[in-house]
């Protein structure tokens, strides 16, 4: 293929080409169209760099050269865009992950429950299941699970399926134990799941009050008013135009003074609604809608 | 001309990474990413403090989508891939690559990506291969490739494989790395021809 010479450069983008980045930009967005009309998965406004990456690693699993190969094929052969679909499904979790968030919400944010008669939380993008059987632990720890209920939704139905089954692989019960101390655990860890042979089964009661449920951020609305909505390490996922739409539709489903979690790394600056919350722990993301 | 440096280290990187730091002259204005490979329970932030210590540029942790601005120093948090977008930074939790996360590769790419022939990869020192594939594709898209001297490093491994990877522009000791970038700063090197792999 020819160099990329500066001419092609379209205007104001940039002092010098960007290499072979603007031929390949163009296929990825003809790809991820062609998905959407064909299969209806929009992930048009998912931050590029992570999807770029996956998208080539599928081209050549299939022995393909471009991004337009492989919207080739995919177009006319389900199956391919099914392999496609998983490698784009990032389901990557952890029990008690991060427990200084754990510990944050222990202090600051189970005290606010305790002040109303039933809560409704919301984790969207719960993957298989860690984080909400972490939640629950937590809430019957602090005596509040009774009344509340979890409402754990994600846009994956199989990983739902795993969640439900509250099976984990045993061997990382030690890393979890560790995670669960440091994020205020106040029992012992291996009370909540029995060692089977295929893994650890958790109790069913921990998920007594729990609804999981298939959602997606991309294009369903809210479906209730919640106190907390826990979103972690998925909207890393969306570009900022998503990002910020996402976040209009947190703003517009949490009561006022309704609390909201998000991942480490994740900032609050880029909801539109930046100015209707307050800071609860800033360190550990949480924040409190005033506005 | 350049838009980013790109610092890649493992075993033995704090003191390096420190030591091309407090090397780059206070005018040289290009902003500096660093994939460092940590322990995943490294308490957040030690290595940004401990990277402050050496320099006045500011040293952040990166937060997702944070934008790229001149001088800074971006560290890609443990536990998290650091990826580049035009104008920002995205971050993943993705699988770990090799044992690793952040990973080099994942950082290295992604930068080729964004800003092709606008970037100054280095590699230093590391007793795995991560790096190396992320300093071809830089070099590929006619960009800068540098690497450590193996020969002084703490761990050789990663300057060898990166070595074998590419052909660098420049192998280097240490404490000519910063000296070299800011060479480049300077007067850039000529235009590159782009090639495709
Ligand atoms: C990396 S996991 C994060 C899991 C968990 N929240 C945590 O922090 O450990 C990201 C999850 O977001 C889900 N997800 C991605 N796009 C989504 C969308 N448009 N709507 C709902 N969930 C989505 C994925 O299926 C995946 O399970």
């Amino acid at each position: 293929m020819a160099s990329v010479g500066a001419s092609r450069e379209p205007a104001g983008t940039s002092k010098h080409p960007p290499a072979h980045g603007d031929l390949e930009d163009i296929e990825l967005s003809l790809l991820l169209e062609g998905v959407f009309r064909q299969y209806g998965f929009d992930f048009r406004e998912y931050a590029p760099a992570s999807l770029r990456r996956r998208v080539w690693r599928r081209v050549f699993a299939e022995g393909l050269q471009t991004i337009s190969a492989l919207q080739d094929k995919l177009l006319h052969d389900p199956a391919c865009m099914e392999r496609l679909l998983l490698d784009l499904s990032i389901n990557v979790t952890a029990m008690f992950r991060d427990p200084a968030f754990y510990l944050a919400f222990r202090e600051k944010v189970v005290p606010i429950l305790r002040t109303y008669p039933f809560t409704r939380i919301w984790v969207a993008g719960c993957s298989t299941g860690e984080e909400v059987y972490s939640l629950a632990i937590l809430l019957e720890e602090e005596q509040v699970y009774d009344r509340a209920r979890i409402y754990a939704t994600d846009i994956n139905e199989s990983v739902l399926d795993r969640a439900r089954s509250g099976v984990f692989p045993l061997d990382k019960m030690r890393e979890y134990t560790q995670n669960y101390i440091k994020g205020g655990g106040t029992r012992a860890f291996s009370e909540y799941y029995l060692a089977k042979y295929d893994g650890a089964q958790f109790q069913r009661s921990l998920i007594e009050n729990v609804v999981f449920a298939q959602h997606n951020l991309v294009s369903d609305h809210s479906f209730n008013e919640f106190n907390v909505i826990i979103c972690r390490n998925v909207m890393i996922y969306f570009d900022r135009t998503l990002q910020e739409r996402v976040h209009r539709l947190f703003f517009d489903s949490l009561v006022t003074f309704g609390v909201l979690g998000l991942g480490h790394k994740e900032s609050i600056r880029f909801s539109p609604h930046e100015a209707g919350y307050e800071e609860l722990d800033p360190s550990e993301k949480l924040y409190r809608k005033v506005g | 001309m350049y838009d980013l440096v790109c610092i890649g280290a493992s075993w033995g990187g704090l003191k390096a990474i420190g030591q091309v730091l407090a090397d780059l002259p206070a005018e040289l204005d290009l902003p500096i990413a660093i994939a460092q490979h940590r322990h995943p329970d490294s308490p957040e932030g030690t290595l940004a403090q401990l990277l402050q210590a050496q320099t006045n540029r500011p040293v952040l942790d990166v937060e997702d989508k944070m934008a790229i601005e001149p001088r800074h120093v971006y560290i890609a948090p443990p536990n998290y891939h650091l990826l580049v977008e035009r104008g920002s930074f995205a971050l993943s939790v993705d699988e770990r690559i090799q044992f690793a996360r952040p990973s080099i590769d994942v950082l290295f790419e992604t930068a080729a990506h964004a800003y092709g022939s606008g970037v100054i990869g280095i590699i230093l020192t590391g007793a795995n291969d991560d790096g190396a594939h992320g300093l071809a594709r830089i070099k590929r898209v006619g960009g800068v490739a540098v690497i450590q001297d193996p020969l002084g490093a703490a761990r050789r491994t990663m300057p060898d494989a990166a070595i074998a990877a590419t052909v660098a522009d420049a192998i280097l000791p240490l404490d000519a790395i910063g000296k070299f970038i800011y060479g480049l700063w300077v007067q850039p090197a000529t235009v590159r021809e782009v090639t495709k792999a």
